[in-house]
């Protein structure tokens, strides 16, 4: 009867336990009785009465929709209004027709007789609207077609067409590259690419334009993180994403050095060439085919229809394997309409025309851009030139340093009086603080194939007194 | 106070499920803040997928998982990805072996190519398949078909008529593209008219277009908000308008489909606790809505939103993508339908894709709203203009709906349009099946819930003449498989018979009549 439980032997027990042990359990005790008794603290979320929560509802204030509205004078409210088709000459309801010196027709295909007919043939069969997204009946025989001319003209498996050159490049990105992977991308790249970028939600490492040092030393620091955790780096995708010529500073980028960098770090290249598909190389392909980089060596190329090829809308070529993904994850391909049938049929024609004379078009354009940079260097010395001298796109820019505003309005100024002196040019327009990194404000020069020795020479002298007048 | 009287029996006369009247227009007065309108719940619950249904819904996907495991299992895709050694994949995860294994079999039902205008009949290009769906191929062959997958809800989809020759003049006198961005040297003098018109039609301040309707919401948004800033946003909403709202960086929160009172009980509570971080009061409120819903055909509760943005001073912001020119008696979109003061909504949004049968998005509003988005629209800067031929079938079509022309062809569409909806829901939910949405609403979608149901819908409507649309998950939930049909003006009540026949036997033969509600049984009128 031993292990018989005995009141006896358990006080003694307790008269024998040491005095420390007494007290912890005392201690214990106290504990257990203050935690069934004590009242339970009040919820920091405290349950506010109706009448209260009306007062706190009626006490919000909230900001207006528009808190700053533009004032009535503001330049973006006061566009000039093009009438008439936009061709080598503008008319800007000024009397006279102005040479133009800003629209992006750089091929002047919209005066091509041959594509306002394919326009015309196709509105006749199918009408304007394509009333449907691509998998819901808003796909044509066009636009495979465009597509397919589009895969076979840049040497590539397959081409994916969008319907709006914004959204071209701004969702094909974020198709590929998810939050946990690292976009190496130029400082320069244009807005739609930041959208991109930013929509893509990965990390973002911009490095500095056109320098392939910076990027190296970049791509050398994340070898040596990726060295540390080789789990996190074998899941963590890297995409190199740059433009063939950059719209904000009329650069060409040093694509054999990128596609250098590309095998050796493994990264992923999508060129955005909005300028330059149709202005570069034998062919017109572009960049690459100016560089004779095989398009093997690059992943994707994206580009918009509505520069070079005159129409709307945009589109990627490349591998089956990388391009066909986004016709189920491309959030612009997927869910918008597609582009109506006519604008689809406007770009078959130029691919026609490309293929067909591409060679000469470039080989002629190239010859006005050379001549017009070089007349523009003559121009008096308050004004710089930037951009490659076979870039349709030049960038004039003050050479004094003040205030943005100041230098914007100046730009405005020189541009209208151009006006006078028979020349359209414009100041290209930036959204100052949404820009990742904002260039200095500048008067986008572009060159049109058509435009003949004694235009250029008018163009130069036109923009000389216009420089002359305000910059004195 | 009869003005509101109409508007309460009009709400309740939904609820049961009736056709109901178009409530008359509200005058600006009846809308005002002491006279709060009628707090009748006008969305109602659709009919629920039968346990039975559900568990052999999910089977079915649990089969065709399986299968495809095992498959893989045995036979590993091998990637098709060439000179990238060593690189890490492109893709990973189940959203590929989804494609692979589910979408792959049925991708026939998906992206087929026309060869005609989208309207009422349209040519359908055959395509075969030599390798169970991996690559599709045309085989030259045309099928006619009637057309009930196109959004042409006025039937302005045509390639004659007043739109096709005043589109051909535009192109013949502005070519089709400007080039540059509007605030560059874009604008043509056809966008000015095309912008007032619009203003015009909806009867706002002002208006701003642009050359796409996804990028309408997708760029424009984050000019109208920022972190800080609240977003109530429908559970149902549309792509371009979760990224619009993602890009935006605001705190979005979302309520139940189309239900006010979830909405207004979040509302008030984000108000009151103020931003869960910083525990600040937000900048902003918005409510973000959609006019139609174009998968769940159901209408917004306008009058509803309306009220709780009075009360609570938040904006509303009304995509009318699907809406606007197929509801309410004079094409006005939601607003018009519930004869709501325009004013009320703080931001339109809508798409000239559907009811117009063109290209293009368009923001309406006030005048410092729109004064605003001219300066800080990212389509405004950096996208070039809307094409004008593109913008002239605009022009055309709408002022055809606004009685401009002077025939009574855009009254007739309206109509011809209410009367076909009407008549083709009724007969659908007659014959038993599931029809989700508002009897008024040309969006109509009809549950079929199994993966293997849709595309045998979808296949054998198009060897009987009809070209539907089916959609199943990831686009809906995964018991929410269905068959959508977009009605249009220019249907006529033969083409809808003969639909209705060829759905009916082949909804016979896959077995999907669900319904279990009473069913009417007297013959329908158109």
């Amino acid at each position: 009867m031993a292990s018989q439980w005995n009141v006896y032997e358990s006080f003694q027990a307790l008269l024998q336990a040491g005095p420390y042990h007494l007290a912890l359990e005392g201690v214990l005790v106290l504990c257990i009785i203050w935690l069934f008794t004590a009242k339970k603290q009040p919820s920091k979320l405290v349950r506010l009465t109706k009448k209260e929560e009306e007062e706190l509802i009626a006490e919000w204030m909230p900001e207006p929709l528009v808190p700053n509205p533009p004032p009535e004078d503001h330049p973006a409210l006061h566009t000039r209004t093009v009438y008439g088709k936009a061709g080598k000459y503008l008319d800007l309801g000024k009397g006279e027709k102005l040479l133009n010196l800003g629209t992006h027709n750089y091929l002047n295909f919209g005066e091509r007789p041959e594509i306002e007919k394919a326009a015309l043939e196709c509105l006749h069969t199918y009408g304007v609207g394509s009333c449907g997204p691509r998998g819901f009946y808003g796909t044509t025989k066009v636009h495979l077609e465009l597509e397919e001319r589009l895969a076979e003209y840049f040497n590539c498996e397959m081409a994916v067409l969008y319907s709006y050159g914004f959204s071209t490049s701004a969702s094909a990105i974020p198709a590929y590259s998810k939050s946990g992977d690292i976009i190496y991308a130029d400082e320069m790249v244009n807005f739609i690419l930041q959208r991109g970028l930013q929509a893509s939600r990965s990390r973002v490492v911009y490095f500095r334009h056109n320098d392939i040092n910076h990027l190296e030393e970049l791509l050398e620091e994340q070898v040596k993180q990726d060295k540390k955790d080789p789990r996190k780096a074998n899941a963590t995708r890297k995409f190199l994403v740059v433009e063939g010529i950059y719209m904000n500073s009329g650069l060409m980028c040093p694509l054999p050095e990128l596609v250098k960098l590309r095998q050796k770090y493994k990264l992923r290249l999508f060129i955005d060439e909005s300028i330059t598909f149709g202005t570069l190389g034998k062919n017109c392909r572009g960049i690459t085919d100016h560089f004779d980089v095989p398009m093997k060596e690059v992943d994707m190329i994206m580009a918009s229809l509505e520069t070079s090829a005159a129409s709307t809308g945009g589109f990627c070529v490349g591998t089956k394997f990388v391009i066909d993904h986004q016709r189920l994850s491309g959030l612009g391909y997927c869910f918008s309409a597609s582009l109506p049938p006519m604008l689809a049929a406007t770009s078959i024609k130029v691919v026609d025309i490309l293929e067909k004379e591409g060679g000469d078009l470039v080989a002629e354009l190239q010859d006005k851009c050379r001549l017009m940079h070089n007349k523009l260097k003559g121009l008096p010395s308050k004004v710089t030139v930037t951009g490659e001298d076979i870039s349709p796109v030049k960038h004039l820019r003050l050479v004094d340093s003040s205030e943005r505003e100041v230098e914007e309005q100046i730009l405005r100024d020189i541009a209208e009086k151009a006006e006078n002196y028979g020349v359209a040019l414009t100041v290209s327009s930036y959204l100052w603080d949404k820009e990742a990194n904002p260039p200095k404000p500048s008067i986008r020069i572009t060159v049109n194939k058509d435009l003949t020795e004694d235009e250029v020479e008018k163009a130069l002298d036109a923009i000389t007194k216009a420089v002359t007048d305000i910059l004195g | 106070m009869s003005l509101l009287c109409t508007k309460a029996q009009a709400s309740s006369s939904f609820q049961n499920g009736s056709i109901a009247s178009i409530p008359t227009k509200l005058t600006t007065s009846a809308s005002g803040d002491s006279l709060p309108p009628a707090k009748k719940i006008f969305h109602k619950k659709e009919e629920d997928c039968s346990l039975f249904v559900a568990f052999f819904t999910f089977l079915s996907y649990g089969v065709l998982l399986l299968v495809g495991y095992v498959k893989e299992f045995f036979n590993p895709p091998s990637t098709k990805e060439k000179n990238r050694e060593g690189y890490v994949p492109l893709y990973i995860g189940f959203e590929s072996f989804y494609t692979r294994n589910v979408y792959r079999r049925i991708q026939d039902c998906w992206n087929r190519t026309i060869c005609s205008v989208p309207g009422a009949i349209i040519d359908l290009m055959e395509r075969t398949t030599p390798d169970y769906g991996w690559t599709m191929k045309l085989t030259g062959k045309i099928i006619k078909c009637i057309n009930v997958g196109s959004y042409n809800y006025l039937g302005f989809a045509e390639n004659v008529g007043p739109c096709h020759d005043a589109a051909e003049e535009t192109t013949k006198t502005l070519g089709v593209t400007t080039c540059s961005p509007r605030l560059e040297l874009g604008s043509m003098e056809i966008h000015q008219k095309l912008e007032s018109l619009v203003a015009e039609f909806l009867g706002v301040d002002d208006a701003i277009t642009f050359g796409m309707g996804f990028a309408t919401n997708v760029l424009n948004l984050p000019s109208l908000l920022g972190p800080g800033c609240l977003v109530f946003s429908d559970e149902f909403n549309h792509a371009s308008l979760i990224l619009g709202l993602r890009l935006s960086g605001a705190t979005v929160k979302v309520f139940r489909h189309n239900d006010a009172q979830d909405l207004e009980k979040k509302l008030r509570e984000a108000i009151i606790y103020g931003h869960p971080r910083t525990r600040r009061p937000w900048k902003k409120a918005m409510i973000v809505v959609e006019g139609i819903y174009s998968m769940e055909g159901s209408i917004c509760d306008l009058p509803n939103f309306i009220r709780i943005k009075k009360k609570y001073k938040t904006y509303l912001y009304v995509d009318e993508a699907h809406s606007i020119g197929a509801l309410g008696p004079h094409g006005g979109g939601v607003v018009d339908y519930f004869g709501a003061d325009p004013k009320d909504v703080d931001i339109h949004m809508g798409t000239f894709t559907k009811s117009f049968g063109a290209a293009g998005g368009y923001i309406a509003g006030s005048k410092d709203l729109i004064n605003h988005l001219r300066v800080t629209s990212h389509a405004q800067i950096y996208a070039a203009s809307m094409s004008p031929p593109v913008a002239e079938q605009i022009i055309t079509s709408m002022a055809t709906i606004m009685g401009k022309q002077g025939d009574g062809e855009g009254r007739r569409r309206i109509q011809q349009l209410s009367r076909n909806v009407k008549y083709f829901r009724q007969r659908l939910r007659q014959m038993g099946f599931i029809v989700y949405g508002h009897d008024d609403s040309p969006v109509v979608p009809m549950l079929l819930y199994l993966i293997p149901k849709i595309a045998m819908f979808v296949r054998e409507l198009t060897n009987r003449g009809v070209a539907g649309v089916g959609v199943g998950f990831p686009a809906t939930k995964i018991t929410g498989g269905r068959m959508r049909f977009c009605l249009s003006a220019a249907h006529t009540k033969e083409m809808l018979d003969k639909i209705l026949e060829e759905v009916e036997e082949v909804g016979r033969l896959c077995g999907c009549r669900y319904s279990t509600a009473v069913k009417n049984p007297e013959p329908i009128e158109w």
